[in-house]
């Protein structure tokens, strides 16, 4: 069921009389619509216009009016907080990969160019640099609330699987964007992050030939980082928020642990 | 069968159904495998071709201790492609003689750490190779002497031409300085291991 519109939401039914002939004749001209009316009216006018074609409504109210249930607090807040550090690192690197250029010879002084030349660059590089950072410390955060508030008991079991491989890729664009500024520290971080991949028996060995596109450190290391960093990952991750928070809208939050349930009247008044 | 003529063995919907997802699959395998193919093919290509360098006449080198060089080990790609290594004359006296191996007429260390890849120095006072990172210690030879790595460091053919030397492929030894093909660092090479890390196209 689509949870009722808000009160301040709700049209107000029209006034006795109103703008009509009464039977002691007729009414006086209504007033003049004021700016603020027809404002209201145009809004309404245009979500009208949209919702007629798109039918978006009770989606939306569904979204964004959902009830929670009591004792709901601002550790609640911290899985919007990790989408907004995640939207952070995606409008910050959008604009980073304006200046940015993905060769072995070019990629180190266009980061530096970045930093040093780029007018507000070391700040947005600094904001995407951080900002990886924070991303991580935040999605840690919030799988410990889901943890210890046991949200990922049923019916969120999948949520939490689908949580776990959002923090996986978040892992991997943290790995894979390492090596783009292609200074001594993120060039040797990743040759050991690599051999890291090629200790696993079998798979490993070809696995680190595929990060490297080669058996070396090459030419094409780092579009194909670059690649996989800009590209397939937050595409995957996109995907995947989707996924999450239609989960979320669906099932909807828990309740924290420390409020009992209120069953007790409940079951005196059943026996 | 429901809702089919009689002799018939499938339903029209179910053919074109069948027929519509087929056709659905065909047009997705078109595109998603040569992307694929194209994506993976360097793991199936030889990128580091034979080649042969040269580091220094014969004279440079002795066989008591081990003189630096830089070669380049990926080409294309400026300063990253090269790497140091330390090389000295092969001594069929003191040194190990692997049985159906001819020896390399020179002893060429390469400096990626057998553990993770970083690089080794050797020190000339203890005769030993350490590595910064994770605390790896080598001996003269290159055999694992301390700390995590899982086989000797991997060594460069060698040859002689005109009277200067030359170094050639890398190749990886096991703890019995046997010769295999060469390995990623963390590779283990003894006894069953060698199947568990096995040698790649791309090498």
């Amino acid at each position: 069921m689509t949870p009722p519109l808000p009160r301040a939401l709700r049209p107000k039914p029209p006034r006795p009389g109103d703008g009509r002939n009464g039977p002691n004749g007729p009414v006086v001209a209504p007033p003049k619509p004021t700016v603020k009316d027809r404002t209201l009216e145009g809004t309404a006018s245009a979500v009208g216009w949209l919702e007629e074609r798109t039918g978006l409504g009770p989606f939306t109210r569904v979204l964004l009016f959902r009830k929670i249930p009591k004792g709901t607090n601002w550790y609640y807040t911290l899985g919007s907080a990790t989408l907004f550090a995640f939207l952070s690192q995606a409008v910050t690197g959008v604009f980073l990969a304006m200046y940015y250029e993905p060769d072995a010879s070019r990629a180190y002084e266009s980061a530096s160019r970045i930093t040093n030349e780029v007018f507000l660059g070391e700040f947005v590089r600094g904001m995407h640099k951080w900002g990886s950072t924070v991303m991580i410390i935040l999605i840690f955060l919030h799988m410990g609330r889901t943890f210890v508030f046991g949200a990922y008991k049923y019916p969120r079991e999948l949520n939490w699987v689908i949580g776990v491989v959002l923090l996986v890729l978040t892992l991997l664009m943290g790995l894979t964007g390492y090596l783009l500024p292609f200074d001594q520290r993120s060039f040797w971080a990743t040759v050991v992050a690599v051999n890291i991949n090629a200790s696993g028996p079998l798979v490993g060995p070809y696995l680190a030939d595929f990060l490297r596109a080669g058996a070396e450190f090459g030419p094409t290391t780092i579009p194909r980082f670059y690649a996989l960093h800009m590209l397939l990952v937050p595409g995957l991750i996109i995907a995947l928020i989707g996924a999450h928070l239609y989960l979320v809208a669906k099932l909807g939050t828990t309740a924290p642990p420390w409020l009992k349930a209120e069953k007790k009247d409940l079951l005196t008044e059943e026996i | 069968m429901a809702g089919a003529f009689e002799g018939e063995t499938i339903t029209r919907r179910g053919l074109m159904t069948g027929t519509a997802l087929a056709a659905g699959g065909i047009a997705t395998m078109a595109f998603a495998l040569p992307a694929l193919g194209f994506a993976l093919g360097p793991v199936f290509e030889d990128t580091t071709p034979t080649r042969w360098q040269d580091v220094g006449p014969e004279d440079d080198f002795n066989d008591e201790t081990y003189v630096q060089r830089v070669i380049n080990i990926a080409p294309d790609i400026g300063e990253a492609g090269k790497t140091t290594i330390y090389v000295r004359t092969f001594n069929p006296d003191r040194d190990k003689v692997i049985e159906g191996q001819d020896p390399q007429p020179f002893v060429a260390i390469s400096t990626r750490c057998a553990h993770l890849g970083c690089p080794v120095r050797y020190i000339q006072a203890s005769q030993k190779f350490v590595c910064p990172c994770h605390g790896g210690v080598y001996g003269f030879e290159g055999e694992v002497e301390g700390g995590p790595p899982v086989r000797p460091l991997d060594r460069f053919y060698t040859r002689v031409e005109a009277g200067r030397v030359e170094i050639g492929d890398r190749f990886s030894l096991n703890s019995d300085l046997e010769r295999f093909a060469p390995r990623d660092p963390s590779n283990h090479l003894d006894g069953l291991w060698q199947y568990l890390y096995p040698s790649r196209p791309t090498t």
